[in-house]
């Protein structure tokens, strides 16, 4: 049997709390931000990834699930799934949300270190209008 | 058929020995095209159960259905369509292994050869070699490999990876994996490597004491779970609305394992996410006492 390179190989960590298929959907997403993956470009098949990693299919099928519903990536009907031409959008959108998630948790933190909720306030306000005053 | 979705329905099931319980107050449904793991201390009642859905113990009380179907009133197609396999591999030492190929052909009507020496040629396993001279993980490998080659729509594996050593073992439940990810078996399987279960189980369900404590499917498992710390402060509450699996005290501090409902905002409590190891940690350790003596005293009146 002569296999092809695979476009993406994955890694499973069983020591994480992050459910696998989410692990795997977090690799395509990196993937694609440094350039490993491109539009356009197919993702392994299930049975390939299976046969590459130890892996539950269904954890590879429900990946790529969330992968089409992210507008990430594309199922064509006996062909495969494929990175999808709108992708880096579909990418930034998501990427706000981690962002939005990220800076809660920073908040929560500076709160919990006993930074208090003017200080913050200040902060952000200041970081908008600096940020507005370099820009125009 | 009750219902065409799960391929394992147990509902009360007991198993008893002459004095103990190997299997108690069994309720849980396995649906169709899972991979389940069965975890549990030795003792617990995971080969009990897999033999009595396999048809080789027959249940002292409750109900059983393994695809629809009682699996020990007589329904001659159960047995093609259900696989088993424990740690005594049905293999004879003298045999070559197509021998034990051809052998298989002839009592398994669903026989599918193409897919057994996939199997074999994948694993690097000579069709001409005496399995008396094979390695005990390709022993297990060959086992397992007919016990695929039936297509089975359920496999019952108990321990089916047990004293592999690390690469024998990946590659026995690659091939595992492939075959569902090529027949859409259902699978359900006894282990103690926690790490496997994480990797290709999507169903958890965890015995301790002979008893279900746990049953569901393992993202729900992994969401549904949090570790909470904190340091002591006189009077620390976990939040309302957790129940709690276990908890570990430190002179400072404390950390709870809880089971949630609803995404906890707490202020007091540091939230993390659990492994499954070890939420299923947690499982095995409540033994819940209460529920034990509760279940003996119940004994007592059954046993008539």
């Amino acid at each position: 049997m002569t296999q092809r390179q695979p476009s993406i190989t994955y890694r499973l960590d069983p020591r994480s709390g992050v459910a696998p298929y989410r692990q795997l959907v977090d690799q395509v997403r990196h993937a694609l931000r440094s350039g490993l993956l491109r539009e356009g470009d197919q993702l392994p098949s299930v049975r390939d990834v299976v046969t590459q990693i130890t892996i539950n299919p269904n954890t590879v099928h429900r990946a790529y699930r969330e992968l089409e519903h992210l507008g990430v990536a594309e199922g064509r009907a006996g062909l495969g799934t494929f990175i999808t031409s709108h992708s880096s959008s579909a990418l930034n959108a998501t990427k706000l949300e981690s962002v939005e998630r990220e800076l809660r948790d920073k908040i929560i933190e500076a709160r919990d270190m006993g930074v208090s909720e003017e200080r913050i306030v200040e902060l952000v306000t200041f970081t908008f209008r600096h940020d507005r005053g370099v820009r125009t | 058929m009750i219902d065409g979705t799960a391929v394992l329905e147990t509902v009360e099931l007991g198993k008893r020995y002459r004095r103990t319980w190997g299997l108690q107050d069994c309720t849980l449904t396995i649906p169709r095209g899972r991979v389940a793991a069965l975890v549990g201390p030795n003792g617990a009642g995971k080969s009990t159960l897999l033999r009595m859905a396999a048809g080789l113990d027959q249940p002292s009380v409750g109900t059983l259905r393994v695809l629809g179907k009682s699996p020990t009133s007589g329904n001659g197609n159960l047995k093609e369509r259900v696989g088993y396999l424990d740690q005594e591999r049905p293999l004879y030492k003298s045999f070559r292994v197509a021998e034990m190929l051809r052998f298989g052909e002839k009592n398994n009507p669903n026989w599918n050869m193409v897919v057994a020496k996939e199997h074999l040629a994948q694993l690097d396993i000579p069709l001409r070699s005496r399995i008396s001279n094979l390695s005990g993980g390709q022993q297990a490998q060959v086992a397992l490999t007919l016990c695929l080659a039936k297509e089975p729509e359920l496999l019952l594996l108990d321990e089916p990876a047990a004293a592999l050593d690390p690469v024998a073992r990946e590659d026995l439940l690659r091939i595992l994996m492939r075959q569902v990810a090529d027949s859409d078996s259902s699978v359900l399987l006894s282990t103690h490597a926690l790490g496997d279960v994480a990797a290709i189980c999507d169903y958890v369900i965890v015995l301790a004491h002979s008893r279900v404590v746990l049953s569901n499917d393992t993202e729900y498992v992994l969401e549904s779970h949090r570790i909470l710390s904190a340091v002591h402060d006189g009077e620390l509450m976990p939040p309302s609305g957790v129940t709690v699996i276990n908890s570990q005290s430190s002179a400072r501090g404390e950390s709870l394992l809880v089971r949630i409902e609803l995404p906890i905002d707490e202020s007091k409590w540091r939230v993390e996410r659990p492994t499954l190891e070890e939420i299923v940690l947690a499982y095995l350790r409540v033994g819940s006492p209460g529920a034990r003596d509760r279940r003996s005293h119940d004994d007592d009146r059954s046993s008539e």
